[in-house]
């Protein structure tokens, strides 16, 4: 029974969201919306697991005093401050009722002081990490990384108005041959081409996958293996 | 030879204070460039021109604060053109870390700088739920399903703003601006195609590429990065020229942009000598 229900409600979730984006009338379009409403209702409890995992997981660091626990220490307080700053909206001009992001409550204090500038540095580090990589490992090595290495000049400069600079002074006869032109060529055609493959691939493989799932042959996601 | 191995093995602090002056100096001598709006933006510009006025549009603003300097120039110039158009603009985001941006947004641009319009009448925040594209498929159907009130807690129903909508193929644009995952791909697949509702996008640079199959049929138009904010916003001042006066973030930010971008460049082709030379000396060596 474990491990048959689960089963059965996948196999009937699946089979009527397919069903309903054909038939989209009674009962099955009804049924698709409504399971459609219990997914968002079920999304709004990941939340609920992810905090208690995240407390578990950090709890047991700190008990342990495993390595870097102090770490772990500012992970679960910055989380319960948070969390408690948000639930209860503290220092919120409207009171409870009030817009859980309005200026001057606690909330929004933690999230423009202290998540802001550190999610800000985290992804403005990005940028000197690439130029170092690109400057130690970008090399015309062969065929395929010249290619590559000349595409991404192009784009480079394309995406700046320097392109246009560099080759505005061409006739209009070699207008392809401009920087801009031809990086948004690239990103229109070759770009297009290799995504869409991607895509179809990948939408090929989950709709393989799904119907695994569908079927219970795939069983993955109950942490098992496959049957 | 010895500069050659000197040049390979050169400190990363060099390239990183290189990338840090890349951006700072032309900050500092506000160094600027006229840009044109290339097709795929112009398209969006066209799209809210061309639409009556007081015409639903939803800006779906699914980002957190990393994204913001590509992203929020997009935001501010769409508001300010959405409201010069009259339309009315009805904000939500995907994200959680997108409420409070959308905050900052109706306050600081949508409420500052036109205060003549009306919350409730001319713009709504609905802020944050839950569920992802599992949220737009019931949006789709729906909205008062998931959405029973906005931020500030008044009921939808007593919103005039909402009272034409009764589920997103209630607007005749859909704008998601976002870096990432739920973002502008959800919106094409899970409300512009079924519905037949116009989307169009606006994304980080890195993420331009993944969203390009899906133009011109199914994306009206996409802003990639700094350069997409900065052709909108360059768009902007030539149709409404009191914006060249106002703020131009993205306009500002393609000068660091496009001196890091030589930068890099730079010292790709000086990797590449020395990589050469090193080849050439190894094959020397090899012939001896």
């Amino acid at each position: 029974m474990k491990r048959q229900i689960p089963l059965i409600i996948t196999a009937i979730v699946g089979a009527v969201l397919i069903v309903s984006v054909f038939i989209p009338h009674d009962p099955f379009g009804r049924l698709g919306e409504n399971f459609s409403v219990y997914f968002d209702i079920i999304a709004v409890f990941a939340f609920i697991l992810g905090g208690g995992n995240l407390i578990r997981v950090h709890g047991n660091r700190i008990y342990k005093r495993a390595q870097d626990w102090p770490f772990s220490i500012v992970t679960v307080a910055g989380f319960l401050v948070t969390l408690v700053a948000g639930a209860f909206k503290i220092g919120n001009p409207n009171g409870i009722k009030g817009d859980v992001a309005a200026p001057g409550s606690l909330f929004t204090m933690i999230y423009d002081n202290i998540f802001t500038p550190l999610q800000a540095t985290m992804f403005s580090i990005l940028a000197f990490f690439v130029a170092s990589a690109a400057y130690r490992a970008f090399r015309a090595k062969n065929r395929e990384a010249t290619i590559l290495l000349v595409t991404a000049f192009i784009i480079l400069l394309g995406r700046t108005p320097v392109g246009h600079y560099v080759t505005f002074w061409l006739p209009p006869a070699l207008e392809f041959f401009h920087v801009p032109v031809l990086a948004n060529w690239i990103m229109s055609i070759p770009n297009l081409a290799g995504q869409r493959a991607i895509m179809i691939g990948i939408s090929l493989g989950v709709i393989s996958m799904s119907l695994r799932m569908i079927l219970g042959i795939e069983r993955g996601y109950m942490g098992e293996g496959s049957k | 030879m010895a500069m050659f191995d000197r040049v390979k093995n050169i400190d990363r602090r060099i390239i990183f204070l290189c990338i840090v002056l890349s951006v700072i100096v032309p900050l500092l001598l506000d160094i600027t460039f006229t840009e044109k709006a290339s097709p795929i933006v112009k398209n969006i510009f066209d799209k809210i021109e061309s639409l009556p006025s007081g015409s639903r549009v939803l800006l779906s603003l699914d980002y957190g604060p990393s994204t913001v300097p590509e992203i929020q120039p997009m935001v501010n110039a769409l508001v300010r053109h959405l409201n010069e158009k009259n339309h009315k603009v009805y904000f939500m985001c995907l994200w959680a870390t997108g409420q409070n941006l959308t905050t900052i947004t109706v306050d600081s641009v949508q409420a500052r700088e036109f205060p003549e319009k009306v919350y409730g009448v001319d713009y709504v925040n609905l802020g944050y739920k839950a569920g992802n594209e599992g949220l737009i498929n019931v949006l789709l159907t729906d909205m008062k399903k998931m959405y029973t009130t906005d931020v500030h807690g008044t009921y939808i129903d007593d919103l005039e703003i909402m009272r034409p909508v009764r589920n997103l193929t209630g607007f005749d644009l859909i704008v998601g601006l976002g870096g990432g995952t739920p973002g502008i791909k959800e919106w094409i697949l899970f409300a512009g195609d079924p519905g037949r509702i116009p989307v169009a996008g606006g994304s980080t640079a890195v993420q331009a590429p993944l969203l390009y199959p899906y133009w011109p049929n199914q994306l009206l138009g996409l802003m990639g990065g700094i350069k997409g904010a900065a052709e909108y916003e360059s768009e902007l001042i030539t149709y409404y020229p009191k914006y060249k006066l106002k703020s131009k973030p993205g306009i500002k930010m393609m000068g660091p942009q496009a001196v890091a971008h030589i930068v890099i460049m730079l010292f790709i082709i000086i990797g590449n000598i020395t990589f050469f030379a090193q080849r050439a000396r190894e094959g020397k060596a090899k012939g001896k």
